[in-house]
């Protein structure tokens, strides 16, 4: 058997009742070299993905793919349906009239595009009925801000980060350890 | 507007709320349980639905001979009921699409409610083609299945197909938008009630929201993203139901301008409707600082600008008909104005053109009685819009031999009063179990007073 090795590091915390407070703490943490791990809070803050350093979301793709698929689906059903497989004649209308087509097409393209970017949304961010949340406090959903930061060797002392918090007016601060995954 | 530019705009919400106060406030309706009001409410509007159901059960088991309609009038009360409830959806849309597309901040206060009462007036809605199909054990036979009967497909060139898409569509991804904005609000309660089994419940819909950043930045642009595909699509919705008319060769039907006219009408409506429930709501559940007179103020200007479209539409309509040529469109005009059924379209004309222009007076829209009553001569006199557009349209045909009235049989009002049942149960399960407000988006609207925007 081979045991391994419990490595552990600190996870820092500071809660804010202002989000842009909240945005400039998480900036300057990032810019001291830690790493910003989330900011969780009741609403999106504007400014908080460069302030985060995320990168631009491939959500839009992934709706584009979807509601390409949908029009592939109904311009195959619809001819197949209607030209190949059983061509009924209902008042001497064309079996083919791509026209009649378009808005089968439309709502089948609307359809797929937003059941699949919202079926991407959960498990891009690991959402499912029933999961348990990892709230860094019960408050963030109501009317707080917690920046949640990871020591990355900053090299910055535990005085210079308490001195972040307060500068950025953080009404607590706290640390965790944490367990490193690998 | 230019001269509120140099006024002092009143701040979106009211009372200097903190978010911990808007949860609070939102939450209250809820944590608090049901009224006296809310039970008397609720028993009459599930009486209505009883009546509802027993019509639709005596109706489907004896046949669908039990309504007004005969040779000529071949769609009558139930077709326009179905117009009437689609329409009335239209609002929720155009308030959480339309408006969010549009930057307009005073939607976060209505959006919620709005969407629910779309998704709850498609349910009414979807119940009128449904048993005007006279067999609604087989309504599955509307989609296409492979099956053992040919197998035989649906018609997808005819405008009754593309509602079913249509309508199912528009139902299915109002649902999922109106439960996606519904996520943090539910995480919200989770982290807030105290109950056990309450905490279960909605921890188990709130999908493990932590309301982390980096779920927010994702979880808006899927919003955009919903926003965007909602708006065509609630265009193209009330579109497609006006096909079912507009490919017709009926005078009074067979009109291009159907499309864009139905679409105003549903949302006038929709705006009507949403204005209604409102202002009973925002008494009700406490909620005046959330909806205050400047949102009424934006929705009635809306419904204002709703009826002066929908009055050139009439309008055009006549326009049209006598600059044809068509005696066939002249006559079908001139009959819908003065023949037997003209009060009908006085009516609409009275409750859809004339009435609403009290709403460009301050004055009015200050008196929120009167708003109140203008909104219910809209509903009403949309409902008769319908009508006029169907019934009035056909009652006349080519052949005088042919010509017959319409008159709706007390199974088809007691129908028609069961939807309204169903929808009021099920709005008031609404208010009493979901928060009526959007408080994650209420939130993010506040003025706050440390000066930042």
């Amino acid at each position: 058997m081979v045991f391994k090795q419990r490595e552990l590091r600190w996870l820092h915390f500071g809660a804010f009742t202002d989000d842009h407070d909240a945005c400039s703490a998480a900036k300057e943490c990032r810019e001291a070299g830690f790493d910003v791990v989330d900011v969780h809070g009741p609403y999106p803050i504007h400014g908080i993905e460069e302030a985060m350093g995320m990168k631009r979301s491939k959500l839009t793709w992934a709706c584009f793919f979807f509601g390409l698929s949908g029009l592939a689906l109904a311009r195959w059903l619809q001819y197949f349906t209607s030209r190949d497989d059983w061509p009924l004649n209902v008042g001497g209308k064309p079996f083919e009239s791509w026209p009649a087509f378009v808005p089968v097409a439309f709502e089948l393209t609307v359809l797929f595009a937003s059941l699949g970017v919202v079926a991407t949304f959960f498990i891009s961010n690991r959402l499912f009925f029933g999961k348990k949340p990892r709230l860094p406090e019960a408050s963030v959903t109501d009317d707080e801000f917690v920046v949640v930061i990871r020591d990355k060797g900053a090299g910055l002392t535990q005085t210079d980060l308490s001195d972040l918090w307060d500068r950025h007016g953080a009404i607590r601060s706290w640390d965790q350890m944490e367990e490193v995954k690998s | 507007m230019a001269d509120e530019a140099c006024v002092d705009i009143p701040p979106l919400i009211l009372g200097d709320r903190t978010p911990k106060d808007v949860t609070a406030d939102v939450a209250a309706p809820i944590e608090r349980g049901a009224s006296k009001s809310w039970w008397v409410a609720f028993i009459v509007a599930l009486s209505l639905l009883g009546v509802g159901f027993a019509a639709v059960w005596y109706q489907i088991a004896t046949g669908i001979g039990t309504w007004g309609l005969n040779k000529t009038v071949g769609w009558a009360f139930d077709i326009t009921n179905f117009v009437f409830w689609v329409g009335i959806g239209h609002a929720g849309t155009l308030i959480s699409a339309i408006l969010f597309l549009m930057r307009q901040k005073w939607r976060t206060s209505m959006n919620r409610a709005a969407e629910a009462m779309t998704i709850i007036a498609v349910m009414c809605a979807g119940l009128f083609p449904v048993i005007h199909m006279g067999r609604p054990w087989l309504a599955h036979w509307v989609f296409p299945y492979p099956n053992f009967r040919g197998p035989l497909w649906v018609n997808f060139r005819s405008p009754l197909l593309w509602d079913v898409f249509a309508i199912g569509t528009y139902f299915t991804v109002s649902a999922v938008f109106w439960y996606f904005g519904l996520i943090p609000d539910l995480a919200t309660l989770r982290d807030r009630t105290k109950s056990k089994i309450k905490k279960a419940i909605f921890g188990f819909f709130s999908m493990g929201w932590s309301g982390s950043q980096r779920s927010w930045m994702r979880y808006e642009v899927v919003y955009l993203l919903l926003a965007g595909l909602a708006t065509p699509l609630v265009v193209s919705v009330h579109s497609v139901v006006s096909f079912d008319f507009a490919t017709a060769v009926i005078p009074g039907w067979h009109t291009t301008v159907f499309p864009p006219y139905f679409v105003i009408g549903a949302i006038f409506s929709g705006f009507a409707m949403v204005m209604t429930l409102m202002l009973i709501a925002r008494k009700v559940l406490n909620f005046e600082n959330y909806i205050t007179q400047r949102h009424i103020n934006a929705a009635c200007r809306v419904i204002v600008f709703g009826s002066c479209v929908v009055g050139f539409a009439y309008t055009t309509e006549l326009f049209i008909a006598w600059y044809s040529g068509s005696e066939y469109e002249q006559f079908a005009f001139l009959n819908r104005i003065r023949g037997p059924m003209g009060w009908a379209y006085w009516i609409m004309v009275s409750c859809n053109v004339i009435i609403p222009q009290l709403l460009w007076f301050g004055k009015v829209r200050k008196n929120l009685l009167l708003v109140f009553i203008v909104t219910i001569f809209v509903n009403i006199g949309m409902w008769f819009e319908r009508f006029v557009i169907i019934v009035t349209s056909i009652h006349r045909d080519f052949l005088p031999s042919s010509w017959a009235s319409y008159c709706p049989t007390a199974i088809e009002v007691a129908t028609f009063v069961g939807s309204f049942g169903l929808f009021f149960t099920l709005f008031l399960l609404f208010c009493r179990f979901f928060p009526f407000l959007a408080m994650s988006e209420v939130k993010g609207v506040l003025e706050k007073k440390g000066g930042h925007a």
